[in-house]
């Protein structure tokens, strides 16, 4: 089980702030598709890629990263901090 | 170093004095403070500032480590807020000392730069048409490039 977070736009179009996931996912992108193939939502937040940003464990990470041993994911726009 | 991430208003005088009077042996003391500005057009009723808890102080840490090292600062403050914030109200400030100014101004803006697009933060402008997330410029990624 592994806690997926997100955040800014990516939150309001999922709707929930966090969830509990079950999932077979070797890697960031594979549990992106895993989530897009459940609901119409998801796809909505993840249709462009290029404008998200993941966390594994509260650093940023690649699409590509691995997440084995991960327990916490999180997605959000490009931060706008300062 | 202090870093502080908070959902209160910060007295910036207060904060800058009591910095001041803490640093031992530096000669130059910079402070910047984020401000939140009305839109062009006017007519901004807040800016609403949501963070990762648990990321964001981490995030900060780290860069805060690095500008430490890399300009040999005697010390250094962030405080960033987050929540529902007026326009006018301060929403962040560095403060960073060091022996000499080019040190203490150069890790003010390394700090400001890297704030900006890597701790996690993310502005939404509130007005009576609605929110709108603020969207990252191609500008603050590249100013990451000359550090």
């Amino acid at each position: 089980m592994m806690q997926v977070l997100y955040f800014a736009w990516v939150r309001e179009r999922i709707g929930v702030p966090r969830e509990a996931v079950e999932t077979e996912a070797a890697t960031v992108a594979d549990l992106v598709a895993d989530l897009i193939a459940r609901e119409d939502r998801y796809a909505a937040a993840f249709a462009d890629l290029s404008a998200l940003r993941v966390a594994l464990d509260q650093e940023l990470a690649e699409f590509d990263a691995p997440l084995a041993g991960v327990r916490e994911v999180a997605f959000f726009p490009p931060m706008t901090g300062g | 170093m202090r870093i502080a991430v908070q959902a209160e208003s910060f007295d910036l005088g207060a904060e800058a004095n009591a910095f001041a009077a803490g640093v031992a042996g530096a000669g130059a003391v910079v402070t910047f403070t984020g401000v939140v500005r009305d839109l062009p057009e006017g007519g901004l009723q807040a800016m609403e500032i949501e963070h990762y808890p648990g990321m964001t102080q981490k995030a900060i840490t780290a860069i805060a480590e690095e500008a430490t090292q890399r300009w040999g600062l005697c010390d250094l403050l962030v405080i960033h807020r987050y929540g529902r914030l007026a326009p006018g109200e301060a929403i962040m400030m560095v403060a960073t000392a060091a022996a000499h100014r080019a040190a203490a101004f150069e890790a003010a803006e390394f700090l400001m730069d890297y704030l900006k697009s890597r701790a996690p933060f993310w502005k939404k402008e509130i007005t009576t048409a609605g929110g709108d997330w603020v969207a990252a410029k191609d500008a603050d990624e590249a100013a990451l490039d000359r550090w």
